[in-house]
């Protein structure tokens, strides 16, 4: 156990060093903002990971939970004049009960119809929020105000000055959805070293057999169920403050799958895997789009191959090769 | 207002027939591989868009349909020779995310061939539609049901009187066992995708002239297949029909009566109260879980 969690701080270590070297390479504000964005969904996908890694859970609706967030906040602070952390914070509260209250029928389920039901529950999330015209702007989307810390705005297009140093407001917005992301993971990673953690474990190595052994199952799915959704609604809340716009496309079915395909493609249940599913799922388009008409057929097939070829996933599937090189050169030298 | 339900009810049908089949094809690669398909949908879009362009370059429309149809199913093979089966250790999520990658790479080839552009296939036979009770028919309604009943009543014949047929079954209950007693086993996997292909490009070309037809059609269509072939038990057949033709008289009285913008909202609603209720669909086999 000491081994994994000194592997896991290596893993934090290793994030915070990225995150706060990345302003060396980069300038633009293209980038800044990419970069912002990818900290704030590779946080949702955090969240998503210990429901699907860890306690082996599918949920093919996440991007319910993350819309609910962001409409909320995003309703609050521009319709009823409330300030965006109290928003953010009942929002997630709000998201938390729905997620409870849906949940525990829902997790019952096994398998493809659990897929099924938080497929459908993450529909009609997006259906609401699409038909509401009047509330959250319909299909055309609304603009939602910046992001506000007791009075002191967060603007991407703001001046602000750090320990003396004068940053821009893209920077600021990225070192803060960095700091942001580092806390999701720490707390992440803190939830799966402690008892409960190791109860979802064991429920997703053999439900049965964690119920034989007198773990409630149903209480810690329902569990890590809540918390996911509380982490994407908190994601999603801050992505629209950073936006400035969202449109019901951030809660819906694609937004979903894009979510656990991050996931899968990272390496479930690996926090850091996971993360850079986030960053490879951003990214792709980004390079594929000088591809025109071809993008699409691309980004399908580089999907496909990858998962076919690294069913386990991108870092546990480098891992693992690593690992085996350094057994064979081992086995050499002796 | 017997005459509008009545014109509700033949727009559920009719849709709700064309959901059965996809739901169709969905049982069989469940059955088969337990792999749920999320390229199904792209089996539709490829026979109502191949046999729209090949009409347009002059092909007869029967020969067209044939040729689309073979296309599917060359497709259904191809899905399943180099994307399924080289997987074939992959958990479920991953053999999930698999199809995905599938459905985007179709839906990006069609779009290259075919562009992003709505096309409309004209009737099978007149345009005229047909009054019943005060409530209007389309003729390709009928087609679409007639259809369906046919492509059931083969489906049947297949799996209770053939060889092949039976073969699929056993596989679908036990790999290992029906390996034993010699059923080719790699050989029945393919069978079962091209067979859902089949149908699948089917439905998509009889319904074609109803809703259009366009590159990206396929998504929402897939995703209906999957709620009927769930409301009505994944694996069953009988629960595949019932379940294609419930949620699509559901989806039509929830849009004529209550509004049109939700009625996505009640199919998923109803999904939810099945599940909750009966927790494997209204049809779905009694599994008991070997530890």
């Amino acid at each position: 156990m000491a081994k994994l969690s000194e592997f896991r701080l290596k893993g934090l270590v290793f994030l915070a060093v990225v995150v706060f070297a990345l302003p060396l390479f980069i300038s633009n504000p293209f980038h800044y903002s990419l970069a912002t964005q990818i900290a704030l969904i590779a946080g949702a996908v955090v969240g998503l990971n210990l429901l699907v890694g860890f306690a082996g859970q599918i949920s093919l609706g996440h991007a319910g939970f993350f819309g609910l967030g962001a409409y909320f906040s995003a309703i609050m602070t521009s319709h009823y004049g409330w300030s965006a952390i109290p928003a953010l914070i009942v929002g997630a509260i709000g998201v938390g009960i729905i997620a409870w209250v849906v949940g525990r029928p829902i997790l019952r389920l096994k398998g493809h119809y659990l897929s099924m039901a938080t497929l459908a529950v993450g529909f009609i999330i997006a259906i609401i929020l699409n038909n509401e015209r009047e509330m959250t702007g319909g299909p055309d989307g609304m603009p939602v105000p910046a992001f506000d810390v007791f009075g002191w705005e967060l603007s991407p297009f703001g001046e602000y000055s750090l320990f003396g140093m004068d940053i821009s407001g893209d920077l600021a917005w990225y070192l803060f959805a960095g700091v942001v992301l580092l806390v999701a993971v720490w707390l992440a990673q803190n939830l799966i070293d402690s008892p409960i953690g190791r109860a979802l474990r064991s429920v997703h190595g053999s439900e049965v057999a964690a119920s034989v052994v007198g773990v409630n199952t149903t209480k810690y799915k329902s569990l890590v169920f809540v918390i996911s959704a509380v982490y994407a609604s908190v994601m999603g809340a801050l992505y629209a403050h950073f936006q400035g716009f969202i449109t019901p496309a951030v809660a819906g079915f694609e937004f979903s799958i894009l979510l656990i395909t991050m996931v899968v493609l990272g390496g479930m249940g690996s926090t850091i895997g996971v993360i850079i599913g986030a960053v490879v799922l951003e990214l792709l388009p980004q390079v594929l789009a000088d591809f025109q008409e071809f993008e699409m057929v691309l980004f399908g097939l580089i999907l496909m191959l990858t998962m076919i070829f690294m069913p386990k996933g991108l870092l546990p599937t480098a891992a693992n090769f690593l690992a085996k090189r350094r057994a064979k050169s081992a086995g050499g030298n002796a | 207002m017997f005459s509008e339900f009545l014109q509700y009810l033949f727009t559920g049908i009719t849709i709700g027939a064309t959901y059965a089949l996809i739901a169709l094809g969905f049982t069989l690669i469940y059955n088969a591989s337990h792999v749920i398909n999320f390229a199904q949908g792209e089996f539709l879009m490829i026979g109502g868009m191949a046999t729209v362009s090949l009409t347009a370059m002059g092909v007869p429309m029967l020969l067209a349909i044939v040729l689309a149809v073979v296309l599917a199913g060359l497709m259904g093979i191809a899905l399943q020779r180099l994307a399924i089966a080289p997987a074939k250790d992959a958990n479920v999520v991953t053999l999930i995310i698999i199809t995905i990658g599938a459905s985007i790479f179709i839906r990006g080839l069609a779009q290259l061939v075919w562009g992003k552009k709505y096309h409309v296939m004209p009737n099978f036979s007149s345009d005229e539609p047909i009054e019943i009770f005060g409530a209007v028919l389309n003729s390709q309604s009928l087609w679409v049901l007639g259809v369906g009943a046919v492509l059931v009543a083969v489906l049947v014949y297949f799996f209770t009187r053939t060889m092949t047929g039976k073969a699929i079954l056993a596989t679908s209950m036990n790999k290992d066992a029906a390996r034993l007693v010699g059923i080719r086993t790699q050989m029945v996997l393919m069978l079962a995708f091209m067979v859902s292909a089949l149908l699948g490009s089917i439905a998509g070309i009889v319904v074609a002239p109803i809703t259009f037809t366009s590159y990206d059609i396929g998504i929402i269509l897939g995703l209906k297949g999957f709620v009927a072939a769930a409301i009505g038990g994944l694996g069953s057949g009988v629960g595949a029909v019932v379940g294609g033709l419930a949620l699509g008289v559901v989806e039509a009285m929830a849009a004529g009566y209550l509004s049109s913008d939700y009625k996505d909202a009640v199919a998923f609603s109803m999904i939810l109260l099945v599940l909750f209720f009966m927790p494997r669909g209204l049809f779905g086999a009694k599994v008991v879980e070997r530890v």
